[in-house]
């Protein structure tokens, strides 16, 4: 009897998912790797709580060079994976070139938002209205006045996460000061944690004693150095407080996870041909709070934080976006 | 610039300076045989992922430096066999092995740990811990002396003293011993050597292990020392700046040490623009600073500061009898 339950419903489950397995979603992930315990990472969450909740099956891809990108964008499109999320601003000009070949399929991309097609989603997070609650964290934890940034390689988005760090660490204390370093100019600049780790020491001897990194695998050595050298550190997009408990203050979350499992969620039937703006109102930003942080997190911190989050979702404090005409008001 | 400033940054110069140090010593050794290697970024990779993982596992350092050894001396023997043995390009060989250390390092590592081609972080006995020189304490408090003493010599961890001790050994075993005399000579006319009765085969080879036994120091440095882990593609590029140190050292022992200190100085100096603005008054963008090793190299090499004239037989494979 038992048996042809289960006969029955393997069949059931058949039938209900042939018309699934032709339009499997697809996911790229980006040069930094699936496991990159940040960006890449939180996209890899979203694809498997997508599975955990759903029992689909989702292809993947990560990529291995510049050269890839076309390629494995049309593979997927090709073998009839709809839709196709990929993550970061480096898919945008090969997503352009290939979206008006495939016009029956789905494309979500991540970090993008200047392309206007009608079979793209793009989705842009608002990392400087995150950034700046961090920086208001940080403000307030440090000791000394002084706190750090550390970015990857020098990119405009970059410099978007480090304006609303500086705007938020000031608005929580007007005379703090934010040393900035930029690991390199090239994407080697996002994979060398030595280089994030010498910075960190060097901003701590300039007085730091939190440092925020938004740096991808650099910022692993950002986050060791800090906590072999006993001061604080913000992990980025993924949340990274488990990786040295009590010594890293928060992470700026990007819920990168959430965009790509409301893509597959919505399957063949995303809606597309517009940009999806994930900001603190839709949590698609925020920051992190778990056991490993929560005895660095002052109830007063905690309030200050929430209330500015409250200000920026009303639109009362308005954040800077360093995109809008490439300037910060404050350094 | 005042000078606890001054000592941070000559910190942050030793520890910068130690991979290069290594890797420069380990590139002369092959290069005065004969010998080119411009494998020395994937020999490094190798050995920082094999010490990351086996320390990882064992729990102690040690013996995962042994391993990056081990995995360096692999690829140091690959390279040998290639252009000793088959007589091939020595530069493709070594291209070669970059390549497969790229992609293999994190296949491994992603095969045994499920990290993402990361090797878990590592503690307490599992990584080098630093080593605090006799009287540090003490000295710390005489004046000038005791700070350098105290905060730029004392307190690194002991791949580092072990690199600098390296530098008088290899110029001992290059300039007083037996070997040393065999080898430059094989490195500058083989054939001469070998009608003496001696080896040319067996000379470069010995020179290739020795080449894998520095890089695996310098690739251990990076994983166990300088961080707690290897990442993907961690050594950044620092196997090819100790070649152009190499170059700019005039393939002797010395100058590797002061090639290698004077690029890791400008390494940290380039994470600290706003000391250079400071004493300068105006700012060097950083990627200038970053480029600045390698500008000097060539420099060198136009033969604007004394010549630099590489092993005769470098690059060529020798051939007994036509």
């Amino acid at each position: 009897m038992t048996l042809m339950k289960k006969f029955l419903g393997a069949a059931a489950t058949l039938a209900l998912s042939t018309g699934a397995v032709l339009a499997d979603p697809a996911i790229i992930y980006d040069l930094g790797g699936k496991f990159d315990k940040s960006f890449n990472e939180a996209a890899f969450n979203g694809a498997e709580r997508w599975k955990a909740e759903t029992g689909g099956t989702y292809k993947e891809l990560e990529m291995q060079s510049e050269a890839q990108r076309e390629q494995a964008l049309r593979r997927l499109a090709e073998g009839g994976a709809n839709p196709v999320v990929m993550t970061g601003f480096a898919f945008g000009d090969v997503l352009g070139q290939v979206a008006p070949d495939f016009p029956d399929t789905k494309f979500a991309i991540i970090d993008v938002d200047w392309l206007d097609m009608p079979n793209v989603l793009q989705v842009a997070f608002t990392e400087h209205e995150g950034s700046y609650l961090v920086g208001m964290m940080a403000a307030m934890a440090s000791e000394s006045g002084t706190v750090g940034f550390i970015g990857g390689m020098d990119i405009p988005l970059i410099r978007k996460f480090a304006c609303g760090y500086v705007q938020g660490a000031k608005a929580a204390n007007p005379n703090v000061t934010v040393i900035q370093n930029m690991t390199g100019t090239t994407p080697a600049a996002w994979n060398d944690p030595v280089k994030g780790a010498e910075l960190a020491k060097a901003q701590k001897s300039q007085g730091a004693d939190v440092i925020y990194a938004a740096a991808g695998g650099t910022g692993i050595g950002v986050l060791q150095a800090a906590a072999d050298e006993g001061i604080l550190s913000i992990g980025v997009d993924s949340n990274q407080n488990h990786m040295h408990p009590g010594k890293v203050l928060t992470s700026m979350l990007k819920r990168v996870d959430n965009a790509v499992y409301e893509a597959f969620k919505a399957g063949p039937d995303l809606e597309t041909g517009m940009v999806k703006v994930m900001d603190l109102a839709s949590e698609g930003v925020g920051y992190a709070l778990d056991e490993y942080n929560a005895p660095l997190v002052t109830d007063e911190m905690k309030a200050a934080v929430d209330a500015a989050a409250e200000q920026i979702k009303s639109g009362a404090t308005k954040v800077h976006d360093y995109s809008t005409d490439s300037t910060c008001p404050v350094s | 610039m005042d000078y606890s400033t001054f000592l941070q940054i000559l910190d942050s110069t030793f520890r910068l300076a130690t991979p290069l140090l290594l890797a420069c010593l380990a590139g002369l050794f092959s290069e005065r045989s004969g010998i080119f290697d411009i494998g020395l970024e994937g020999k490094m990779l190798m050995a920082a992922m094999c010490t990351g993982a086996v320390a990882a596992i064992s729990g102690s350092v040690w013996i995962g430096v042994l391993a990056g050894i081990g995995g360096a001396m692999i690829f140091a023997l690959i390279h040998g066999l290639a252009s000793i043995t088959f007589r091939g390009n020595q530069l493709i060989s070594g291209v070669a092995l970059n390549f497969v250390a790229s992609g293999i390092t994190v296949l491994v590592a992603q095969a045994l740990f499920r990290q993402g081609g990361r090797t878990p972080p590592l503690s307490g006995d599992a990584r080098f811990n630093p080593i605090e020189l006799p009287f540090a304490e003490a000295l710390s408090s005489v004046p000038i002396i005791g700070p350098l003493y105290a905060e730029v010599i004392s307190g690194h961890t002991a791949l580092v003293y072990i690199a600098i001790l390296a530098v008088p050994v290899s110029w001992w075993v290059l300039y007083r011993s037996r070997f040393g005399l065999r080898l430059r000579a094989v490195g500058e006319n083989p054939a001469s050597v070998d009608t003496a009765g001696i080896s040319v085969v067996r000379l470069r080879y010995s020179a290739v292990i020795i080449t894998g036994l520095l890089c695996g120091l310098a690739g251990a440095y990076m994983s166990a020392g300088l961080q707690a882990g290897f990442g993907r593609e961690m050594t950044a590029g620092r196997g090819y700046i100790a070649l152009a140190a190499l170059i700019f050292a005039k393939w002797r022992p010395w100058g590797a040490l002061y090639a290698t200190f004077l690029f890791g100085f400008l390494q940290a100096l380039a994470l600290r623009p706003d000391v250079i603005e400071r004493v300068l008054h105006f700012s060097i963008p950083t990627p200038a600073l970053d480029a600045l090793p390698y500008i000097l190299t060539v420099i060198v090499l136009a033969g604007f500061v004394g010549r630099a004239i590489p092993p005769r037989a470098g690059g060529e494979p020798y051939v007994k009898e036509r």
